[in-house]
């Protein structure tokens, strides 16, 4: 296990050291300490590493990962694990706003709150919140899911295309083309796997659906106040 | 067919509802929806026909036109990055998406570019294989849709653009309407086929220049600080956009003036919205020189240049490099008139078309239908891409010896006088003739 302190180096050297992974794995196994909200903490990793962040982090924790396994034991701040392609976030503390924005693919786990635009342009990622998302989260989200175990808020999946959100707690108001869907076998089943991979314990018989009423689709006079 | 007006008989067009205003006033009104298309500004603004050289003479030694050599080289994102990017010639390919544009087209402007050793820019909707095959030096463009983003891909270019705005629609996002989505170009966006797509108009996960400082950042982290990051602006509040561009870290910044090109928007966004290049060059050069970061920060115009006396004028201004769009589409045989029978059969003419959204381009570049996208030879296209790029560098070239010069760079706004107050004053030089200089004196 390589340890890493981010008061005695620096963030450019941590990435280095992770992204020097691809080339040769000589260890899977990172510890960071102190990281006291730095921003871009292992962005850009392409290994399959296991990397815990011990504290705080900033801006874009994670952004862009593949294949690694990062653990933030704090709160993050905004874009946290932004454009994922694969792999596993999982976040102890709170999210700040655009949580998994338009990240690919892997599994985001925050196990306290996300903040606004949770998952704004998700393009295939599975984002998993224990507890509440801010307004307009999933805006223009297009493929994925999303799924909050707490409350939403205003304009849930604003302009959605084809992210299927499941939300156990109170929607404050849903977006523009956003509406309750009905929540059939296939459903259940695929939110079972969801909250099972994220080691959540929840009833997925206790969530609602929502996903796209494609009105929005295609350009429509009728629809102009909508655009 | 009908007669021409007799205007002796009285008949009188207004100027202020002319033909072509009466005409869209009946295409609103029958179809309730705003006029979308492509290409740039229409209407007549001041320009770089507004601008002339003062050649060399007494006060001056010109150069000699074939013997006296004069460079054309420049470097991008001397600032930070470890690879720099070394164009031979000033003259760069402005960001056009694969969809908007078709595969063939992507690959002839690589070709093109990469023949003249100079960069060209992918668009929204990610980097296709055949463009980065084709293309030497290709520059990748982060655009607020992220449309097929990914790490592989921003790790492949040699420079990547963030993208703010673009001269043709400042403050709006992408648009590919449903008839140029594509089994392939649906899923490099991850988007069901068949729908109208509007890209957003904000980046998704940053609000501010202090927000885009760290996403900067954050791009340098994962590229591990190899290549320049470009940040691209519509032509506006220049002035302080790029003073803010270089706060948030840019090694390059791109100003698109109001002349600059779209795939497709809404009309009264490109002829409404934004200022002419002509006046956003010297805005963008005064910040870069009041922050000290004048050629530090390089700085590359596009919007509305056709010819080597637009480039050899953007340069004098202050320009480190040009980008071509719409200029190089029509190298490439965009509105060519053999088509013109074709364009006809749609509703247009040669030199007429700007339907690019429609997806039925008679010339197969701005289609993604197979069957016309196959009538554009890259290879064939490419090399007039070349030719072109070859054209624009020797007559830069050439004004630039006759003032003197021995790189394109040392050209300089002493050079220039203005035809009209209005060019004078937007581009800070003396009317012929004066030395009075709007604005600054009287």
């Amino acid at each position: 296990m390589k340890t890493v302190d981010l008061q005695k180096q620096s963030v450019r050297e941590l990435n280095q050291a992770l992204h020097d992974q691809v080339a040769e794995c000589t260890e899977r196994e990172w510890v960071v300490t102190d990281p006291k909200g730095a921003h871009n903490i292992a962005c850009g990793l392409d290994q399959n590493l296991t990397v815990d962040i011990q504290g705080h982090a900033g801006y874009y924790c994670a952004g862009m990962n593949k294949k690694a396994h990062i653990t933030v034991h704090g709160n993050v701040g905004q874009g946290v694990a932004e454009n994922m392609m694969s792999g596993v976030v999982r976040i102890k503390g709170d999210a700040s706003q655009a949580a998994g924005a338009t990240a690919h693919g892997g599994l985001l786990v925050i196990e306290g709150n996300a903040g606004a635009r949770c998952g704004i342009s998700m393009k295939g990622v599975d984002i998993v919140v224990k507890g509440n998302v801010g307004h307009m989260s999933c805006f223009m989200g297009q493929a994925g899911n999303l799924v909050v175990c707490g409350d939403a808020g205003d304009a849930l999946g604003d302009s959605l295309y084809e992210v299927h959100i499941y939300v156990k707690g109170s929607v404050k108001s849903l977006g523009a083309d956003c509406v309750e869907k009905e929540m059939r076998p296939e459903h259940i089943s695929e939110l079972s796997e969801l909250l099972n991979r994220a080691g959540v314990e929840e009833d997925p018989a206790a969530f609602k659906r929502y996903g796209s009423a494609r009105q929005l689709y295609n350009f429509k006079v009728d629809n102009a106040s909508a655009y | 067919m009908s007669k021409d007006i007799d205007v002796n008989a009285g008949l009188r067009e207004s100027a202020t509802f002319d033909r072509t205003t009466m005409a869209e006033i009946r295409r609103a009104a029958d179809t309730g929806i705003y006029d979308i298309r492509g290409f740039g500004a229409k209407r007549k603004l001041p320009h770089f026909d507004d601008l002339l050289f003062l050649g060399a003479s007494m006060s001056r030694y010109p150069l000699e036109g074939y013997r006296e050599k004069c460079n054309t080289k420049v470097t991008l994102g001397t600032r930070f990055a470890k690879k720099p990017i070394e164009l031979d010639i000033p003259v760069t390919i402005a960001g056009m998406s694969f969809g908007a544009l078709s595969a063939n087209a992507k690959e002839a402007l690589g070709r093109g570019a990469s023949l003249m050793g100079t960069s060209t820019t992918t668009g929204d909707g990610g980097m296709t294989p055949e463009e980065r095959g084709q293309s030497s030096k290709l520059v990748y463009q982060y655009l607020p849709s992220r449309y097929g983003m990914n790490p592989d891909d921003l790790r492949k270019a040699d420079a990547i653009e963030v993208v703010l705005g673009q001269g043709a629609k400042p403050g709006g996002g992408g648009m590919l309407l449903g008839q140029k989505i594509t089994d392939r170009v649906a899923k490099m966006r991850t988007l069901p086929m068949g729908v109208d797509q509007r890209s957003a108009c904000r980046h998704p996960d940053w609000t501010g220049p202090d927000d885009l400082a760290i996403k900067i950042l954050e791009l340098r982290e994962i590229t591990d600080w190899q290549v320049p990051i470009y940040i691209k602006v519509g032509a506006t509040r220049t002035y302080y956009d790029v003073k803010l561009a270089v706060k948030a870290g840019a090694d390059v910044i791109v100003v698109d003036g109001m002349q600059g090109g779209t795939a497709a928007t809404q009309d009264v966004f490109i002829e409404h919205v934004g200022i002419p290049t002509l006046a956003a060059i010297p805005q963008a050069v005064q910040a870069l020189q009041e922050m000290g970061m004048h050629r530090k920060v390089q700085l590359i115009v596009s919007g509305g240049i056709r010819n080597g006396a637009d480039v050899a004028k953007c340069m004098a201004l202050g320009a480190d490099a040009v980008a071509i769009g719409t200029a190089a589409l029509i190298a490439l045989g965009c509105n060519d008139p053999k088509y013109d029978e074709e364009f006809r059969k749609i509703g247009s003419a040669a030199g007429y078309y700007d339907d690019y959204h429609e997806g039925k381009d008679p010339t197969g570049i701005s289609t993604q239908n197979p069957d016309l996208m196959q009538r554009l030879d890259p290879v064939v296209a490419g090399r007039k891409l070349a030719n072109y790029l070859n054209v624009l560098t020797l007559e830069a070239q050439t004004l630039a010896r006759a003032c003197g010069k021995n790189d394109l760079r040392n050209l300089e706004p002493e050079d220039l006088v203005a035809l009209t107050v209005e060019s004078a004053a937007m581009a800070r030089v003396p009317l012929a003739g004066t030395s009075w200089i709007p604005g600054q004196s009287f």
